[in-house]
């Protein structure tokens, strides 16, 4: 027998489940930095998410509507409570607040070109309004920020609708900090600070400290506009119960609920993947909030946090939402992290489908930066093509989700329609795990 | 002089009355009667009128100003003068929270004191507080000026950007990245003008200017026991 023969033999090499590749990585990137990662994007990490759920489609007990032949309507109006001028959408799918200077001139022109040939609603961002989002939006919101960039009344009053912002779901609870490269000369002006130092938007509203407070803000915002224009208030998506119904009881008129798969222009990586809730969690909660006090429909919920596609539209809606909003996606619509720049983002270290340094300001397809060479990338005409391209696809996606299930309106859609893959989609959805009639928190059967 | 009684005619015929007056009105003076500590009064202006509220008001007071000089005969609630594009808010009495919190221009006067958060955010107003402020003034300042005749509070001017304080009693304490600075010729000239616009009988040499010492512009990690 030879010395061969009695090796004992090795185990396989496993790695360990604990000390990953990625999460080594970031102990070596923070060793050799000593600073945390800062990136944009929302949270990378898998939750329970929308994909996680299943429609019902009809068949006996269910009758079904013809694609293509009988119709679903698809309009929403938000904002029916108080606002003499309720904001009236084609569609139940908006763009999220996104600022110029964490975006590009053009494509924040692109954004509201494509909202507005898919004739709905798009959303300004800490920095203000620019003079070409406003004439090339139909329908704009005008965000209250805590930073105040940017803020006057007459540009409060140019705006189809008020959203103050009190939380954002990549970051409840936390400020923004947009890097000093990004900081031109237009958007030191706009923010009135020097060019080329880090502007912080803090994390909090200067001038009010709790929900007694907001009311009052309120007022006075209804009071500077007329009470023409909705009041939106959003928030991030930690404790969509109490949030929503303190919304409520401050007077708005619409909700606006950001889950964790929210993005944002830059924040801290363990914000973005340690903080707030999965989308999908705060849905319920929120519809409930507003059923306890007797006003869903009447005050509107908008959804926003990782919205991709038709059927997370139709989902967030069948479980109660008025509408929903994308960031991202429409981002990625426009031509964020599109193959054609694989090169460059190798250049920069990434990949496409993976760049979410957005806050160097290197951003290959000109849309996540104010560096002028790379913003001749964007084509506001064509850009905003794509945009509305895509809005009317994620729409005809749900029409035909909801008309398989029997609706001749999207917002016909409820919880009955779906079931859930898994045991967390389902308690966090309140919807009977698939094949059962049981969901976790339900009693009995 | 038009008088307009609050309590009689309600806060929505207030504020449209006087968002209505347009640079060609020949009512330009009001006086509001039976303010009661009402919240948001004389809010939005945007004409050069002159607006006189006799006794207290609640939050709001002539937030968003633009143009218009409206002047309180009594003490005012929290947010004052919030975010003030230009114009003139007189407060003849004290001033609650966060009083011209990010105010973009204009001139706040405050005859009494004010409390914690006074000028917060601030974007380019000019403040002059007759007595004390309280903690956490001038918090992220951007731009403009705070006058203090009296005593600061506790860190003023905390993670100030290019805003200018000139505080004539004592600071209990700056915040991060607040200094004391040289009061040079120029400052002498912008804080004479200040108080005079103000009718604050004091002498600018008798006050002390403070404002960012710019260490804090740029994130850096060595710096994290200053955030």
């Amino acid at each position: 027998m030879s010395d061969q023969d009695t090796k004992i033999p090795r185990t396989e090499p496993i790695q360990s489940a604990t000390f990953t590749n990625p999460i080594n990585a970031e102990i070596r990137r923070a060793a050799a930095t000593g600073i945390y990662d800062i990136r944009g994007g929302g949270a990378k990490r898998k939750v329970p998410h929308f994909d996680d759920l299943l429609f019902l489609g009809a068949s006996v007990s269910r009758y079904p509507l013809e694609g293509y032949r009988e119709k679903c309507e698809t309009k929403v109006t938000l904002g029916t409570r108080f606002a003499k001028k309720p904001i009236e959408l084609d569609i139940p799918i908006t763009i999220a607040g996104m600022s110029f200077g964490a975006l590009s001139g053009p494509a924040k022109e692109a954004l509201g070109r494509g909202a507005s040939a898919a004739g709905t609603s798009t959303t300004t961002g800490d920095g203000g309004m620019t003079p070409e989002e406003r004439g090339h939006s139909s329908k704009l919101v005008y965000q209250y920020l805590p930073s105040r960039y940017g803020m006057n009344p007459d540009d409060l009053r140019k705006a189809d609708a008020i959203e103050i912002v009190v939380g954002q779901g990549a970051k409840p609870g936390g400020g923004g900090m947009l890097l000093g490269q990004k900081i031109s000369d237009r958007v030191a002006h706009m923010r009135t600070l020097p060019k080329g130092i880090d502007q912080r938007s803090a994390c909090r509203h200067p001038d009010w400290t709790g929900p007694d407070d907001l009311e009052i803000k309120i007022l006075e915002l209804r009071e500077i506009t007329d009470w023409q224009v909705p009041i939106y208030i959003k928030v991030g998506g930690t404790r969509p119960y109490y949030d929503t119904a303190l919304a409520v009881k401050a007077g708005a008129d619409v909700v606006v609920l950001d889950g964790m798969q929210g993005g944002t222009a830059a924040t801290q990586d363990v914000f973005i993947e340690h903080v707030g809730l999965p989308t999908l969690a705060c849905i319920r909660p929120a519809v409930q909030a507003l059923q306890d006090l007797g006003v869903h429909r009447e005050v509107q919920l908008v959804v926003s946090g990782g919205i991709r596609t038709g059927a997370d539209v139709a989902k967030a809606m069948a479980l109660g939402a008025d509408a929903v909003a994308v960031g991202t996606a429409a981002l990625i619509a426009l031509g964020d992290n599109d193959p054609k720049w694989e090169s460059e983002y190798q250049k920069l270290g990434t990949t496409t489908g993976a760049y979410d340094d957005w806050h160097e300001g290197m951003d290959p397809a000109g849309i996540t930066t104010q560096d002028p060479e790379l913003m001749k990338r964007v084509d506001p005409v064509e850009a905003g093509r794509r945009l509305r391209n895509y809005l009317k696809v994620m729409t005809l996606e749900a029409q035909t989700i909801a008309r398989a299930c029997g609706h001749n309106h999207l917002h016909n859609l409820e919880p009955e329609d779906l079931c859930a893959l898994t045991m967390e989609a389902a308690a966090m959805a309140r919807v009977p795990l698939a094949g059962t009639d049981w969901y976790p928190g339900k009693a009995g059967f | 002089m038009q008088t307009y009684d609050l309590e009689a005619n309600g806060l929505r015929g207030l504020n449209s009355t006087l968002q209505e007056q347009n640079g060609g009105t020949n009512k330009t003076a009001w006086e509001i009667v039976n303010a009661k500590g009402s919240h948001a009064i004389a809010v939005g202006l945007n004409s050069p009128i002159e607006v006189t509220v006799k006794g207290s008001t609640g939050y709001y007071c002539a937030g968003m100003n633009q143009q218009a000089t409206v002047r309180v005969e009594g003490s005012v609630g929290p947010g004052v003068a919030e975010n003030m594009m230009s114009g003139t808010v007189i407060v003849e009495g004290d001033a609650s929270q966060y009083a011209g919190a990010t105010g973009h221009g204009g001139l706040l006067v405050i005859k009494g004191n004010a409390s914690s958060r006074c000028g917060i955010s601030m974007k380019g107003i000019d403040i002059v507080v007759h007595g004390n402020i309280g903690h956490m003034c001038a918090f992220m300042a951007q731009a403009g000026n705070l006058v203090v005749l009296g005593d600061a509070g506790d860190a003023l001017g905390d993670s100030c950007y290019e805003a200018r304080f000139f505080v004539r009693g004592s600071v209990k304490s700056l915040g991060a990245d607040c200094i004391e600075k040289e009061m040079r010729p120029e400052h002498i000239a912008i804080l004479k003008d200040l108080l005079a616009r103000a009718g604050a009988d004091a002498k600018p040499e008798e006050f002390k200017r403070y404002g960012s010492a710019r260490q804090l512009y740029n994130f850096d990690v060595d710096n994290a026991q200053a955030y």
